[in-house]
């Protein structure tokens, strides 16, 4: 081989493994869903408002449309975005609404149908404020469960009257679970996760969504 | 290479020094050094600590192996040096060495000493599972090291995606994500899982057992000292497995009893709502699930409900 071809296939081998590199490292910095900023809290306080579909609008949602997934509601421009990253001051109380437009699908775990680590230690299920739900047999109907393991914040949410499968939705067919929680002293991030088996086809409903950002489960990021 | 006479001499034609001993020599204090580093120093600081008598057991049983071990590391670790020092090649002496056809005493050494270390190391290992109650591994279904006297604490320890919950039947089968043992007390952890497979590791007891689907699976154990005791997750379960952990607490038995006092009245409306205590929970048994699943086509929880772009896992 020449001395031309020989340095002409280093290069290209160099920049081939260096373009990888870079391709890699990119993708894990910038790829994953969007992060909504609830940072700037007004006398102490957030709002932070999510909701949960069947499924999605696949312009909106176009690797997973057929998943179930939550949505948040930017503070800033109020429309509606497909994640389960936010970020929240620490030390703040933050009042969660979770509007509800998936039908139900009951808790594996019944304890998960304890609402726990809430001011209160109550939900409010359309202004009603509920404790303990049978995830299995109502009155209530649940659908998914909001939970922050490390904080002990669990709540199931109420199951919608009608199935939204077009999400982000903004019809009023939908259930409205309300509860507020403090955030914790320490910045960092903080995993919240679905305790309801609602992966259907997964091995054992917990796969998929349930293990994917931007749908099941997420970060709350505590920032000081 | 041995002369004509027989007698063993070098190139030089100096009798060959007794290697073995002077490697005996270097080797003895090292070895002992070693032993006694490992039992006053290091030995007290082995993992996992002695907080339980299963902890205590697997600390000692460290210390031993590592006693037993040291001395042959160092032969080895010696000799390799000796041989690098005293059999290094000279300028000049591009000799081979003598072929030599086995060495009678040197085998019986060999093959005597390593099966009498690994016998006995292997009967020690299995009375020492039997000694604290099968030394915190799970034992399933049927244990047969049991611990002696009275009827232990029964703690079910509930693996999920990805949490840790803990059931405790005699005490009207409340169940909570706290995990709260009394010291002193024998303790039997009644382990099993909701879905995929966990393992429940307790590190400062000493304890780890699989938690499988559909199983119940027996540990023992029998806090010896109040604390924190760290529970983790010891089996990959999916994307938050290194998130699976618990602080459980050792206390004494009267704040035990007061904690669970308080636990199965604050969660006593939960506890209605709970299925009755079983050893295990068939993750598709939940009625109303099933009728989820079967309503979405699904038999249990496969099949093809997002489409055929979804390949059913696993
Ligand atoms: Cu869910
Ligand atoms: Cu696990």
């Amino acid at each position: 081989m020449s001395l031309a071809a020989r340095v002409t296939t280093l290069i290209v081998a160099v920049l081939a493994v260096v373009g990888g590199v870079i391709f890699v490292v990119a993708h894990y910095l910038l790829g994953g869903p969007p992060t909504v900023d609830f940072a700037a809290a007004t006398s102490g306080q957030v709002n932070v408002t999510m909701q949960t579909d069947a499924s999605s609008d696949p312009a909106t949602v176009p690797d997973h449309p057929t998943w179930v997934s939550y949505f948040i509601k930017s503070p800033a421009s109020g429309s509606w975005v497909h994640t389960t990253l936010f970020q929240v001051p620490a030390h703040t109380r933050v009042n969660v609404t979770i509007l509800g437009y998936d039908g139900s699908t009951p808790v594996r775990n019944q304890v998960w149908g304890q609402v726990s680590g809430t001011t209160g230690g109550v939900a409010d299920y359309g202004g009603k404020p509920v404790k303990t739900v049978n995830g299995w047999n109502g009155p209530y109907l649940i659908q998914h469960t909001f939970a922050i393991p490390s904080l002990n914040l669990s709540v199931p949410v109420e199951a919608g009257p009608a199935t939204c499968t077009t999400g982000p939705c903004t019809n009023n067919q939908h259930s409205t679970t309300t509860f507020s929680f403090m955030t914790p002293a320490q910045p960092g991030a903080y995993r919240w996760q679905c305790f309801v088996p609602c992966g259907l086809s997964y091995l054992d409903g917990n796969g998929g969504p349930m293990q994917t950002f931007g749908y099941m489960t997420g970060n709350m990021q505590v920032v000081s | 290479m041995p002369a004509a006479d027989g007698t063993v001499a070098d190139g030089a034609g100096r009798p060959e020094p007794n290697h073995g001993l002077r490697i005996f020599l270097l080797w003895l204090p090292v070895a002992l050094v070693a032993d006694l580093l490992i039992w006053f120093v290091w030995g007290p600081h082995l993992p996992p600590g002695a907080m339980s008598t299963s902890a205590a057991t697997q600390q000692s049983a460290i210390k031993i192996m590592s006693v037993m071990a040291a001395p042959v590391m160092a032969l080895v670790l010696v000799y390799g040096a000796y041989a690098l020092v005293v059999w290094r090649h000279r300028e000049g002496d591009d000799e081979d060495g003598p072929p030599i056809h086995g060495n009678t005493r040197v085998s019986v050494t060999w093959i005597g000493v390593t099966s009498v270390i690994v016998l006995s190391l292997a009967v020690f290992g299995t009375v020492e599972l039997a000694g604290p109650a099968g030394a915190g591994a799970g034992e399933g279904n049927t244990p047969i090291w049991r611990p002696s006297g009275g009827t232990p604490l029964q703690v079910q320890v509930i693996g999920q995606q990805w949490r840790w919950t803990y059931r405790y039947p005699q005490f009207g089968g409340f169940e909570t994500t706290s995990l709260m043992l009394p010291v002193g007390e024998n303790v039997q952890f009644n382990i099993t899982s909701l879905d995929v497979i966990h393992s429940f590791w307790a590190y400062q007891l000493g304890v780890k057992a699989d938690a499988n689907p559909d199983i119940n699976n027996v540990a023992y154990t029998k806090p010896e000292h109040t604390g924190q005791v760290q529970v983790r997750c010891a089996e990959l379960c999916g994307l938050w497995h290194a998130d699976m952990t618990t602080v459980g607490q050792v206390v004494s038995l009267s704040a035990f009893n007061a904690w669970t006092a308080t636990a199965r009245t604050q969660l006593a409306a939960l506890t209605k709502e709970l299925p009755p205590y079983t050893l295990t929970y068939d993750p598709n048994a939940v009625a109303q699930l099933g009728k989820v699943f079967q309503k979405a086509g699904l038999s249990g929880a496969g099949g093809g409900f997002y489409g055929s772009q979804y390949p059913v896992q696993p």
